[in-house]
């Protein structure tokens, strides 16, 4: 009998499950090895190089060399593993956690400033909050991509 | 006997750390957050504890995806501040208890609780920043925490993390471990992180004020309700890492008003409240509560 995993149906969250976990293993331990400064600085001098030495995908590698967040997660990363490539980089959360919405750096504090995103309309997919699949990316990230 | 006297809750934002560590709590962006904290740091001097029992979450810092262990008490005699990444905190080396901690720790199992025992780790932003907010800005080599600490590692990084029920009930067992501790000790315990807040994908900068309020309410006044809220209700209404909640379930059924399972006799003095939004992408509640005799 399958497991029951009710969070499949929240608009824009992907829940770090033992699913996720076993596909981004390597992808995560990656990130680990970030927490020493020597692999920051061999990591940060050939990016490349240094994912090879990681049993990562080909798309994992990608999406770590394109610093795209959204689709770390998607192949099994998780935020707090993840956080490593954001600290090599001198990033806070906030900005990891802006970065994955298309909105600005700007527009993210602002929005957190005046009390944060909604819950409205963005508790289960096909509702139409901010968070929905359909009104992506957000922000500025809309405007760049021509919506 | 040793006693719980108090529980104190509260968010953990490294944020939060990183404001104080560079000594920007008074700018116009942290000062109410820190205004909230104002009354509790006097409390800390005036009702200072033997020793703390500090329920927190590792952030994928002293474990990795190599060993993932749902509970894990920590028995050494200290614990270094952890580099996350971006160099380690300025703050106290935090000295542990192993004596009342190997006590839990052999009382709690025999309750049937499979804890992992842990004689070296480091600790991060989920036990130093709350450390940081209740005993305020510290100097890493001439200062010193008040009191031992006790670190209580809660799994809330890879799902399933413990349901609310399990944290409450393993409250209790904490509470009747430390009642059997022969020492005539004051013990605090701390549950921290929460409060509504999501730090991935298109839901990012979620904020659910109004939850939040409810569920502060239900965990003071009925936590036997408040156990029973499903992990799913945290993910939709809190956020995906608003699940950290459950762990303030923890030091919430170790007062005295639960006893088997069950509310009895008064409330606990609920000393101090606060919420705030946002510091960074959370939420930031704050409540202590104290056992009045």
């Amino acid at each position: 009998m399958a497991l029951d995993k009710p969070y499949k149906d929240v608009p824009g969250t992907i829940i770090f499950d033992a699913e996720q976990s076993r596909l981004g293993y390597w992808l995560n331990q990656f990130c680990t090895s970030l927490m020493k400064a020597e692999n920051r600085a061999r990591f940060l001098a050939d990016e490349r190089a240094y994912l090879d030495e990681w049993a990562m995908t080909e798309e994992q590698k990608q999406a770590v060399m394109a610093r795209d967040l959204n689709r770390c997660m998607a192949l099994g990363g998780n935020i707090y593993f993840l956080a490593r490539i954001g600290a090599t980089d001198g990033k806070s959360f906030q900005q990891m956690a802006g970065s994955m919405t298309g909105m600005s750096e700007e527009e993210y504090r602002n929005m957190m400033l005046a009390g944060g995103r909604s819950v409205e309309g963005n508790r289960y997919i096909g509702e139409d909050g901010d968070a929905q699949p359909h009104r992506q990316p957000q922000g500025a990230g809309s405007k760049k991509e021509g919506n | 006997m040793a006693r719980i006297t108090a529980s104190v809750y509260t968010s953990h934002v490294p944020a939060i750390g990183v404001a104080m560590d560079l000594h920007k709590t008074q700018e116009d962006y942290w000062q109410p957050l820190f205004a909230g904290y104002d009354f509790s740091k006097q409390w800390m001097k005036d009702n200072k504890p033997d020793v703390i029992f500090l329920v927190y979450n590792d952030h994928a810092t002293a474990f990795s995806l190599d060993m993932i262990p749902t509970f894990a008490i920590g028995t050494a005699a200290q614990y270094k501040p952890a580099d996350e990444g971006w160099g380690a905190r300025p703050v106290p080396v935090v000295k542990g208890h192993p004596q009342l901690a190997s006590h839990i720790a052999q009382s709690v199992i025999q309750q049937d609780f499979d804890l992992t025992i842990v004689n070296k780790m480091d600790v991060d932003h989920g036990l130093t920043v709350p450390l940081s907010l209740m005993c305020g800005e510290l100097d890493p080599v001439k200062d010193a925490w008040p009191c031992p600490v006790i670190p209580f590692a809660v799994n809330v990084v890879q799902y399933p993390v413990p349901s609310g029920q399990r944290c409450f009930a393993l409250g209790q067992a904490i509470r009747k471990a430390v009642e059997s501790f022969d020492e005539d000790i004051n013990v605090h315990i701390w549950g921290t992180g929460g409060m509504s807040h999501q730090l991935q994908g298109a839901r990012a900068g979620l904020i659910n004020r109004e939850w939040d309020n409810n569920w502060l309410d239900l965990m003071i006044n009925d936590p036997v309700a408040c156990a029973k809220v499903p992990h799913i209700d945290y993910v939709r209404e809190a956020g995906s890492e608003g699940i950290e909640l459950v762990m303030w379930l923890i030091a919430r059924g170790a007062m005295a008003d639960v006893n088997n399972g069950e509310r009895s006799g008064p409330l606990p003095q609920v000393t101090h409240r606060f919420y705030h939004v946002p510091a960074s992408n959370t939420a930031v509640g704050h409540a202590i509560l104290e056992n009045k005799e």
